[in-house]
């Protein structure tokens, strides 16, 4: 079964050497799908097996996939798979740089899934910093000024913030130096927390949750967050924004069980709840006053990112696995919402939500989506945002996180505001020029309902998962155990 | 190797990784940065040598020499060459001035000391009393990302924030595995060569690298 775990590391790489190879034929764009749907596949797999047969070692013990990896895995092939179907352009709308585009979105996906099953602090950070290196080209690949300067920005600090990470698991690792021999293994480091120097862990893991917040998007290292998913293509946004986010936070839960383990929770608490709410606070103070669509979904994953950080500092296994469902119903929507804002793009041909009026009405496949897909960012019932959401501030209010948690609530009615008002101006608001909506002309036909399909089921599976979830909550119970169980 | 050659090595090579971090601190020349880089990378690699060699690692060779190819050779090269096309050799802009620049790294060295003294407690290991100056590359590589405002000398900044990690975790624990050390290196490397492209692209979209005028997308 081990094998199984190189599939989505190995396959990408070739499919990537193909995309180069075969340039601009039509169907290039499909080779990154299928990855992702091998990813997918690969992830449920490896779900169902290592909740009974326990977890996966191979590679000398770099590579170990648990239950808590292979839901991730089976995160991003998920997400992966929306962003990348829904995002394959109409046949009249493609360049000649598919090749190249194609190739670097199937490397993503295999560094995104190394960076995910790497047992090794080293490995997970060099896969972690491939995922920006990867992204750089894809963020800035639509050109101009706004493009590149989006794409420097998100390379210095990714990088800049990767690297503090990077120190600070190198003192997390020296840290271990007390039981032995110092180790680079998540699960040896977890096994001798006790033992750890706590000077030297209590730096390590401040340094490498600020780091990895830094790629997390997490206020106040959020500033790259908005510009390059603004600017880079829909697809690129909707995979940065829907998972590669979640990656990072991923990292993050690592960490922190680490150091909750050696050092009792209140560093990492203090850590998180600060992140989170200060990541709601600037989303509340931005969405409002927000004229740019694109750039109020990135502001939107600031928040939900601040959502996780909170049901992070909560900890225990009700939040931890609301933590770990909301990153699979966020990372669906959050994808579905960037392509149908790419398809706004190429129809209004502005990012303004000013130029965007009446959407439900001149182009209702646009429109009823958009308007869906926003409720379930909201956290409306009966999306599975909602139930996630719930529970992550109730078992704050259970752990002691009270007034933290009243204050989140106050700070996400704010976002809610300002996201609904925006949404309802662009899907339902007065038309200034009603008899366009009557004279546009339709789109054309089966093409557009075959693009819906990715939409549709993310919504679909978005919606009714919050009640068919007993089938997830034993795999998402053994993920929670291997950050260190009921804490 | 004698305990005395080893000290006077760990000495001169962590001296000299502290020289060129200052020295890059004033200075507008490109060129010179970008040759206090090579010291560094040098340096480096003759630091990782030093250290592997006394633990008794052969792989220290193979370590040291990838580091001397890619930071003393390659990454500069490809730095003079971004700058080239680029047309720029001297920087302009810088957010203070040249006293303030020099005040805030010296106060940073001493930072670097004050910090790394409690977390690395009383370990009487030669090598992890050179750890400061791992730090001071980190919080000057730092300091040189806030306050420059041309591209490439960011990114001077930033390869120097890197040697300070890549000397702090050599002398902490005489390195990482090869396969992360590969890894991280060729990491590095790429960033390096990606911020390059970006460099030149930008040049040639609004004629000049100058982050502080990068205004494009705000809220």
């Amino acid at each position: 079964m081990a094998i199984l775990i190189w599939v989505p590391l190995v396959l990408p790489l070739l499919l990537a050497a193909v995309s180069i190879v075969l340039r601009s034929r039509a169907w290039t764009l499909w080779l990154p799908v299928s990855a992702a749907a091998v990813l997918l596949g690969v992830g449920v797999t490896l779900v169902v097996s290592v909740s009974s047969g326990g977890p996966l070692v191979t590679a000398g013990g770099l590579i170990r996939v648990d239950a808590l990896s292979a839901w991730m895995l089976t995160v991003v092939g998920a997400v992966a798979v929306v962003a990348l179907w829904g995002g394959i352009p109409h046949r009249t709308h493609r360049n000649r740089n598919i090749g190249s585009f194609a190739s670097l979105l199937c490397l993503f996906l295999s560094a995104m899934s190394l960076a995910v099953v790497a047992d090794n602090l080293g490995l997970m950070w060099v896969a972690v910093e491939l995922t920006t290196i990867t992204t750089a080209f894809l963020v800035g690949s639509r050109g101009g000024r706004g493009a590149l300067e989006a794409a420097w920005k998100y390379v210095v600090l990714g990088s800049v913030g990767v690297a503090i990470a990077f120190l600070g698991l190198i003192l997390l690792s020296a840290a271990s130096r007390t039981t032995g021999e110092p180790t680079l293994s998540w699960v040896a480091l977890l096994a001798h927390a006790g033992g750890l120097d706590p000077t030297l862990a209590r730096a390590g893991a401040a340094l490498a949750v600020l780091g990895f917040a830094t790629k997390a998007g997490l206020a106040p290292v959020h500033s790259w967050l908005p510009d390059a998913h603004s600017q880079a293509p829909a697809t690129v946004s909707g995979l940065m924004s829907g998972v590669l986010l979640s990656v990072a936070f991923y990292a993050i839960l690592r960490v922190q069980a680490i150091a909750d383990a050696a050092l009792g929770p209140e560093l990492m608490r203090g850590l998180l709840t600060a992140a989170g709410l200060l990541s709601l606070a600037v989303t509340a103070g931005l969405v409002i006053t927000q004229k740019d669509f694109k750039r109020l979904l990135a502001y939107s994953s600031i928040e939900h990112m601040g959502l996780l950080a909170l049901g992070a500092a909560a900890g225990g296994p009700l939040a931890l696995a609301a933590v770990l469902l909301h990153m699979l119903g966020h990372g669906l929507v959050k994808s579905s919402m960037f392509v149908l804002a790419g398809r706004i793009l190429g129809y209004t041909g502005s990012h303004d939500i000013a130029d965007v009026r009446n959407l439900l009405r001149r182009r209702p496949d646009l429109g009823g989506p958009f308007l869906l897909g926003a409720a379930a960012l909201l956290g409306f019932p009966p999306f599975v945002t909602f139930f996630t959401e719930v529970a992550i501030i109730v078992a704050g209010f259970q752990r002691g996180l009270g007034w933290q948690m009243l204050l989140a609530c106050a700070l996400l009615l704010v976002v809610f505001a300002g996201i609904a008002r925006n949404v309802l101006a662009m899907t339902v608001g007065a038309d200034p020029d009603p008899d366009a909506a009557r004279t546009s002309p339709a789109p054309p036909d089966l093409p557009a309902r075959f693009r819906q399909i990715p939409i549709g089921i993310a919504l679909g599976v978005t919606a009714v998962i919050g009640f068919a979830a007993w089938p997830l909550a034993a795999p998402l119970l053994d993920a929670v155990t291997a950050l260190g169980g009921a804490r | 190797m004698s305990i005395q050659t080893y000290q006077q090595l760990l000495a001169t090579t962590t001296g000299l990784l502290l020289l060129t971090a200052v020295l890059q601190v004033w200075g507008r020349s490109i060129v010179r940065a970008i040759g206090l880089l090579v010291l560094q990378g040098i340096a480096l690699a003759g630091l990782v040598l030093t250290v592997g060699l006394y633990a008794g690692e052969d792989s220290a060779w193979v370590v040291a020499g990838l580091l001397l190819v890619v930071k003393a050779v390659i990454m500069p090269w490809a730095m003079l060459r971004s700058a080239r096309l680029i047309g720029v050799t001297r920087e302009h802009s810088s957010r203070v001035n040249a006293a303030v620049e020099l005040i805030g790294a010296a106060g940073l060295t001493l930072l670097a000391y004050a910090v790394s003294g409690p977390i690395l407690g009383n370990h009487s290991d030669l090598a992890a009393q050179a750890v400061p100056v791992g730090f001071s590359l980190v919080l000057l590589g730092f300091w040189q990302l806030l306050v420059r405002g041309s591209a490439i000398t960011q990114l001077v900044g930033f390869l120097m924030l890197d040697n300070g990690i890549a000397t702090i975790s050599f002398l902490t624990f005489g390195g990482l595995p090869l396969v992360v050390e590969l890894g991280a290196t060729l990491d590095v490397l790429l960033v390096v060569l990606i911020l390059g492209v970006l460099m030149v692209r930008m040049q040639a979209e609004q004629g000049h690298i100058d982050i502080s005028e990068l205004r494009e997308l705000r809220d």
